[in-house]
């Protein structure tokens, strides 16, 4: 009587836990559909964009003007104007991006000042980018009467990448052992010294990581560059930064007027004939391969870095 | 002998000083560009309320909360915000009803169930997902996903919120993924480990122990998401239209604050119009609402934190 009952108990806990262990299968499966469901997205965008604008990819396309006529256009103005507001970006958000996060991490007193400044960085990291287009408008445009200029689309999309920046230096600073520092110091080092010679040869490609990803994020940002008033549409290219007279820099091209990428992509999405949308999706593959490039550089030195570095 | 090591040592001692002076310079020039970040606040807090304050000596703040047209480019100029608040609202409430259950079901399937290597492959891909530009997904959701969706609904106007608000809500999907399971992978393995020991499946742990524990980090991934989505500027702008609409339907078109703030900066408003104040207005109203949900998720962390 009392073996048959716990027989039957046991019968009863085994279809119990069979059940559990489906719902644990069903999950699994649920789980695997949700990622799927993200790379697929990614796939099915890259896909239509290659059927979209494949035929438009030939070299004509990089060295033309945009034009009236759909089939003419190309994207000349629109890669240098990256390519030159990039230049401007980067030697404005690496150096402070970097020494910021130097000094958060090696010189920083616990103190409500770093407080405030810690506190601070992550609040703007979370701020739209079409607020930093509003800043770069009253501040940059309007009250440093930069323009709506080379110049002024990078330092926003600078300031807008500078948590980024920060954020990816820390990281790496964090990651070295305390023991460096006080092997530097037992040997007599200073604390730049230490810095210079240790911290940031140690630290460099872990920075290197965070620089280029927020520079892919930055190549890509449009709201902020259509905030200030970029034009749509330019058949020119800015005055050349080596010139043939003395002193053979020009920072001329500072000051021009500009297109980018995103811009060029956005005004012939925004066109109703289809044969602009071809352009607009040749354009979107140019850029979205040039984000891909970067954000995969990034990926590789991360994984190398975490191959090779053992404490 | 001894005496070119003295010569040494009180050559190295007078370097000392002008050493000292170069470190306090370098230290000097560090802290000024941390400083630089405060800066940048300050600059956008005063652009955005000094030109508001233009803009609200036109416009009551009443009208400004109440009113049921946003018509500021017309003769008959209203300013009623919530016409642009309504876009906004709708077109989060589809991509946080898309991020959220496939984001959170991401990150426990990555944490508690995908082995290291699965993570390894899975975690880049995502992140590659959220690093697109924005224009891109823009044309993707205006050009595949609404003629996909104009199949299943027919009366989908060619622009509008769903297909923006669905598109955008894949983009967060990686954000609340990787903040979520970066949460749950810190929950200390002991506590699963008492849980299976206790004859729990690896679901009935995930979702009564690991999440349980986790759900601050959740809750501030979420509210990421909520702030991105409030915040995103040109999926919204090239896929739901620019037309101001006080709606709640997303099959409609509707302009959100981000697109009504592109539409005024791609025409040509003189600087110093009311026109242009506007758009400064809006920013302040947007910028008001990111800085709740910061303050939000900064206090959600510190009040439900678990401390192991």
């Amino acid at each position: 009587m009392s073996s048959s009952s716990s027989s039957l108990q046991t019968a009863r806990l085994r279809t119990e836990i069979k059940r559990r262990r489906r719902w644990d299968l069903v999950f699994i499966v649920i789980g695997i559909f949700a990622l799927l469901l993200g790379l697929m997205t990614l796939a099915t965008l890259f896909i239509d964009m290659l059927i979209d604008g494949w035929e438009r990819l030939h070299p004509e396309f990089f060295t033309s003007f945009p034009s009236r006529r759909a089939a003419h256009a190309g994207i000349l103005s629109a890669w240098v104007g990256s390519l030159a507001v990039m230049v401007v970006t980067g030697t404005v958000a690496i150096p402070l991006g970097v020494a910021t996060g130097i000094w958060l991490e090696e010189y920083a007193p616990r103190h409500w000042v770093t407080n405030v400044i810690e506190i601070n960085i992550n609040n703007l990291a979370g701020v739209p980018s079409i607020i930093f287009g509003l800043l770069a408008l009253g501040l940059f445009v309007y009250s440093f009467n930069l323009g709506q200029s080379i110049r002024t689309a990078g330092l926003t999309l600078a300031l807008l990448i500078l948590p980024v920046m920060i954020v990816g230096t820390r990281e790496a600073i964090r990651s070295i052992p305390q023991s460096i520092r006080e092997g530097a110091y037992a040997l007599g080092a200073t604390r730049w010294q230490t810095v210079q010679h240790h911290i940031l040869p140690y630290s460099l490609p872990g920075i290197l990581t965070g620089v280029i990803i927020g520079m892919a994020r930055a190549i890509g940002e449009t709201a902020p560059i259509i905030t200030i008033g970029a034009l749509t549409f330019i058949a020119f290219l800015p005055p050349p930064p080596i010139t043939d007279a003395p002193p053979f820099l020009s920072f001329e091209w500072l000051e021009a007027p500009f297109t980018v990428m995103p811009i060029q992509i956005f005004n012939w999405t925004s066109r109703p004939e289809s044969a602009f949308q071809h352009n607009a999706a040749a354009a979107g593959l140019v850029l979205v391969a040039m984000t891909l490039i970067m954000n995969g550089l990034a990926i590789l030195l991360r994984y190398r870095l975490r191959k090779n570095i053992k404490w | 002998m001894s005496t070119t090591t003295e010569f040494l040592v009180s050559e190295r001692l007078a370097r000392r000083n002008s050493r000292r002076l170069a470190e306090r310079l370098i230290e000097a020039v560090l802290f000024a560009a941390a400083a630089t970040s405060i800066f940048v606040t300050v600059g956008i807090v005063y652009i955005l309320v000094t030109e508001s304050i233009v803009f609200f000596r036109h416009v009551s703040l009443i009208d400004f909360l109440t009113d049921t047209q946003w018509t500021p480019l017309f003769d008959d100029a209203h300013f009623g915000i919530m016409v642009l608040l309504s876009g906004t609202a709708v077109s989060s409430i589809v991509a946080l009803g898309i991020a959220i259950p496939l984001g959170t079901t991401i990150a426990i399937y990555l944490s508690e169930f995908a082995s290291a290597r699965m993570r390894e492959i899975a975690k880049p891909i995502l992140e590659l997902l959220s690093g697109m530009p924005t224009v891109v997904f823009g044309y993707f959701a205006l050009i595949f996903v609404t003629p996909l969706l104009q199949r299943v609904i027919p009366d989908l106007s060619g622009f509008n919120l769903l297909s923006a608000g669905l598109v955008m809500g894949i983009m967060i999907v990686p954000i609340i993924s990787s903040i979520s399971e970066d949460a749950m992978r810190a929950v200390p393995m002991a506590l699963r480990e008492g849980s299976y020991a206790m004859g729990a499946t690896r679901l009935q742990t995930a979702l009564q122990i690991v999440i349980p524990a986790a759900v601050s980090g959740i809750a501030s991934a979420y509210i990421l998401g909520i702030a991105r989505a409030v915040g995103e500027t040109m999926i919204l702008s090239i896929a739901a239209g620019m037309q101001p609409n006080l709606t709640w339907d997303p099959r409609e078109p509707a302009a959100t604050i981000t697109a009504f703030i592109v539409q005024v900066a791609l025409g040509d408003l003189p600087h110093g119009s009311v026109g242009y104040q506007t758009i400064f207005a809006a920013g302040l109203t947007l910028m008001l609402f990111t800085l709740s949900f910061n303050i939000l998720g900064f206090w959600l962390q510190r009040r439900y934190r678990e401390r192991y």
